[in-house]
């Protein structure tokens, strides 16, 4: 039904009507792909020790979703429907392999720390699920658009978990002392007082913890996100 | 205009272009950025050998963009030997040009006929020499950088890699703690004669046993990968250490 409304309207439509617009914000508040949709949660606990990390996994992943949703919704009319999904896969793997490669080259310890989770985002459940649920079905410039909204959904909650975690894991935002230095010897700032860094921020379990909390807040602000029990 | 997109032909058809343009762009992109990728390795070799040389405090001021001019600094010999310890090349970058690993997996290569390269550095004075060793792990390969002090028998640094072991068991062996059991200064490759004497990875505690290194848990195979990879890889340079005495 909102298919064949869609196609009325379309020609018409501007760039950033209102509809798309909310294609790029949605993902990042109400239907956030992580925290909403609870996808993509394995990388999300396994990258987010630094913010580094966090950011350059991000923006893999806007890029994947964004230039996939785009080529999946160019390539739906000529798709035979029978390795549609097939399809889709090369599409991403293909895309994953692009990122793996420019990060070797241009970025090669940061590549070196995402290790397997820049291969992994090609299992990463927000890009089939987009794929599918979305590009098959629409055109290429929403299909952009909500692949963008989308993959900075999944950044915004990386940037936020990778924040807490560096912060209090390691005393340092993006690599700068803001606790001062635990260095023996050398100690300064917090650490003279008898401030330690919680080791426990630093595993994968207290990841887990700051996105429930993340989920918490969310749906005690926002009730209609809240299943009826 | 009115294609079956059903149809077996139409498929195929389908799937044909779309695996040769993917595999198109895909050849080109890896075949120009692989000239970037392979600088890379090379600084990524040189901080590796470097990481042996020098002490956790030294090693944290080398970064890819200093790693190089350091080399050049510390190293200032390299040598390849046969498996029986000989001299067969000597010379500035050598040794560095010696791909061990592609040696390693290269099954028609018999054993004997590997190369065995040495860096020797000099710090503060010191003659120290730099043994890079390769072996296999769990799941892919495993390499090092064992470093020997002036008396051509103590082990005064290493480091150690891997390409996919399990993060938090066998990718331990990167770790500072793990390089620190090989160098708490008692560690020999050779007795007083010059014979090496075979390291044993354990896992019941190393006590003060010096040709005891404690394994890690839960990456026994990882461990007893180390183990091999380094008595098997050093023997050749006890000998050339031998013939220098």
């Amino acid at each position: 039904m909102s298919e064949t409304v869609a196609k009325v309207k379309a020609p018409s439509e501007p760039l950033f009507s209102k509809k798309n617009r909310k294609l790029i914000t949605d993902p990042l508040t109400d239907n956030n792909p992580v925290t909403v949709q609870v996808l993509g949660i394995c990388s999300a606990l396994a990258i987010t020790v630094k913010i580094d990390t966090s950011l350059v996994m991000g923006l893999s992943v806007i890029f994947v979703t964004a230039i996939g949703n785009f080529v999946i919704s160019a390539l739906r009319n000529i798709m035979p429907p029978r390795i549609r999904i097939i399809v889709q896969l090369v599409v991403a793997a293909a895309l994953v392999i692009i990122v793996n490669e420019i990060l070797k080259a241009f970025l090669p310890d940061i590549s070196e720390q995402l290790s397997v989770f820049v291969g992994l985002i090609i299992t990463n459940c927000i890009i089939m699920g987009r794929f599918e649920a979305f590009a098959m079905a629409n055109k290429p410039w929403p299909s952009l658009l909500d692949g963008i909204g989308n993959g900075m959904g999944y950044a915004g909650l990386l940037l936020i978990v990778g924040f807490f975690r560096e912060l209090f894991g390691s005393g340092s935002l993006l690599g700068f002392k803001v606790f001062g230095s635990a260095i023996p010897g050398e100690e300064w700032g917090l650490y003279t007082m008898g401030y330690a860094n919680n080791n426990l921020v630093i595993l994968p379990p207290m990841a887990l913890i700051i996105v429930g909390v993340i989920i918490w807040i969310q749906r005690s602000r926002n009730k209609t996100l809240q299943e009826e029990i | 205009m009115a294609i079956n997109k059903e149809s077996n032909a139409y498929t195929i058809f389908f799937a044909t272009i779309m695996v040769v343009a993917v595999g198109g762009i895909l050849a080109f992109l890896s075949l120009s950025l692989k000239p970037m990728q392979d600088a890379n390795g090379k600084i990524k070799k040189k901080m590796e050998i470097l990481k042996a040389l020098l002490t956790t405090e030294e090693f944290q001021s080398i970064t890819r963009e200093n790693a190089e001019a350091k080399y050049q600094e510390y190293v200032k010999a390299e040598v390849v030997l046969t498996e029986s310890g000989k001299v067969i090349e000597e010379g500035k970058d050598a040794a560095f040009n010696v791909d061990i690993k592609t040696e390693f997996k290269d099954k028609t290569l018999p054993v004997s006929k590997r190369n065995y390269p040495m860096f020797i550095a000099e710090k503060e004075g010191k003659k120290l020499y730099i043994i890079p060793i390769i072996g296999k792990g769990l799941w892919g390969p495993i390499w090092g950088n064992i470093c020997i002090s002036e008396d051509k028998r103590s082990i005064s640094g290493a480091s150690f890699g891997h390409q996919g072991e399990t993060p938090g068991l066998g990718a331990e062996i990167s770790q500072g703690f793990f390089i620190d059991r090989w160098t708490k200064g008692e560690e020999k490759i050779a007795d007083e004669n010059g014979d090496y004497i075979p390291f044993e990875v354990v896992k019941d505690g190393s006590g003060p046993n010096p040709t005891k290194i404690d394994g890690i848990s839960g990456g026994t195979i990882t461990s007893k990968g180390v183990e091999e990879m380094v008595n098997r890889c050093l023997v050749p340079y006890t000998v050339y250490f031998k013939t220098l005495k």
